[in-house]
């Protein structure tokens, strides 16, 4: 058995990862794992796993964490350079990023699909104080990447495209789906975004989020799966953390 | 003008660079950054490092902030011995794997319990709840369960036999829980036993000395009103 990629593209770090593999020519076999079935708790990942998305599987080789698995596929596919440099400064912007994003992004533009999808789905309440409060960290974070991060790059860690932004732009595109445009007066992230998805191939994108850019309609056309029961006390534990 | 490395060992990816960078004998100069003192939003420290934070690397005319990319930085350019950040792909996959696992999870839970328990109520003089704090330390033990069970298992380092960037990032973190009183080692033996394993490779006289400062936590007087008014913005939205 080859490279297997488990991924839901419903998840930011997951189409990042499927984006990069399918725009290197990666060759794998996509294990589409349902997180709204719970797949991801019922037996659907390798055995001993810890139970998240996306998850690479090479041989016997299991990785976790999409920084991770995308340094990997870098390294192990021998990608163009300007994904992961290996200029000694260059390569260390990307993880300067990869820092920052950690803090302020992941987590943070994850939490709308939760708000507006997942928590009415499950007929759980949802705070308006925690909804104002991640809308604040949203703009705050939007704020800083564009004055602080991008500046007047055109790149988030330099003049090239590197993994930094495939990951970033995804986690952007989550609240975009979710139905809030957070490009709107920002013009220098927008001209990013344009130069990324540009580089990565319209189409490309498109494909891979296909499936989160249909979820306000399936969700109103009530088409989404029922999560499992026993997988809804795992959903409001995950509720109840949004801060 | 060499290597200079702005540091406050009060903050645990600080210790971690500190450690590094003392244990493989890379030269540089100490700046010390006071960060109960307000010291990282001067306007000196402002023109060193825009971001005004803490680890802060400066290289010539290269400043680079973030603790995992200063390590690798770090790494890379003073030839470590292998074991830190080995080349073999898979190796080195596991360690990007906890470093990118552990920014989100166990460090965010125990700076968590270091400030739910002392950092708020005694020195910010800001109270916490008895519910926050009893969530913290709860969310703290599952963390510290997945740690156990995920990375460290039965192996004598979090990613193989030998000690790399992962424990040392991991060990600087779990200090933070410890120096507030939390005994997270009493029902732990296996992690118990790491972490002996890892402060032994450290050298234990580094490693105290790293945690000098951090150690005190429990004694930690108030901090004033000036600098306590300029600190808690950037602290509520550091904890979240």
């Amino acid at each position: 058995m080859g490279l297997e990629l488990f991924l839901d593209l419903l998840s930011q770090p997951c189409r990042a990862v499927y984006i990069f593999a399918r725009k290197n020519s990666i060759p794998f076999e996509l294990r589409p794992v349902e997180l709204l079935k719970g797949q991801h708790v019922k037996g659907f990942l390798p055995a001993g796993s810890q139970q998240v998305v996306p998850l690479l599987k090479d041989g016997d080789f299991v990785l976790h964490q999409s920084a991770a698995i995308l340094i990997y596929l870098s390294c192990k596919y021998q990608v163009a350079d300007h994904w992961y440099p290996a200029d000694l400064q260059a390569r260390a912007r990307v993880h300067e990023y990869l820092g920052w994003h950690a803090d302020f992004i992941r987590g943070t533009f994850g939490v709308c699909l939760w708000t507006q999808v997942l928590a009415p789905l499950i007929g759980a309440p949802v705070p308006e104080e925690k909804v104002t409060r991640n809308r604040a960290a949203v703009d705050s974070a939007l704020q800083q990447l564009e004055e602080q991060v991008l500046g007047d790059k055109a790149f988030l860690a330099g003049p090239q495209l590197t993994l930094a932004d495939l990951l970033a732009l995804e986690e952007l595109m989550q609240v975009v789906a979710l139905g809030r445009d957070v490009f709107a007066g920002r013009p220098r992230l927008a001209a990013w975004r344009g130069r990324v998805e540009a580089a990565l191939g319209a189409d490309l994108c498109r494909e891979a989020r296909g499936p989160i850019l249909n979820i306000l309609e399936q969700a109103a056309g009530r088409q989404l799966p029922q999560p499992p029961a026993e997988f809804r006390h795992r959903m409001l534990l995950r509720l109840s953390r949004i801060p | 003008m060499g290597l200079e490395l702005f540091l406050d060992l009060l903050s645990q990816p600080c210790r971690a660079v500190y450690i590094f960078a003392r244990k493989n004998s890379i030269p540089f100069e100490l700046r010390i950054v006071e960060l109960l003192k307000g010291q990282h939003l001067s306007e000196d420290f402002a023109l060193v490092n825009p971001a005004q934070k803490v680890p802060a690397l400066k290289d010539g005319d290269f400043t680079l902030t973030e603790s995992v990319a200063i390590l690798l930085y770090l790494t890379r350019k003073f030839q470590v011995p292998d074991h830190w950040y080995p080349q073999e792909l898979q190796a080195r996959a596991r360690v990007d794997e906890y470093l990118s696992w552990q920014h989100t999870n166990l460090r965010r839970h125990c700076l968590r319990a270091l400030w739910h328990k002392i950092m708020f109520p005694v020195v910010l003089g800001e109270p916490v709840s008895p519910e926050i704090l009893e969530t913290t330390l709860a969310e703290l033990d599952l963390t510290l369960q997945i740690l156990e069970d995920n990375f460290l298992q039965d192996k004598a380092f979090l990613v193989g036999p030998h000690i790399s960037l992962a424990d040392l990032v991991a060990i600087t973190e779990l200090m933070h829980p410890v120096s507030a009183g939390c005994r997270i080692y009493d029902s732990r033996p296996k992690l118990a036993a790491w972490s002996q394993r890892v402060e032994a490779e450290v050298g234990r006289p580094l490693f105290q000395e790293a945690h000098e400062v951090i150690l005190r936590a429990g004694n930690f007087p108030p901090a004033d009103p000036s600098v306590k008014q300029k600190l808690l913005p950037r602290v509520m939205a550091m904890i979240g």
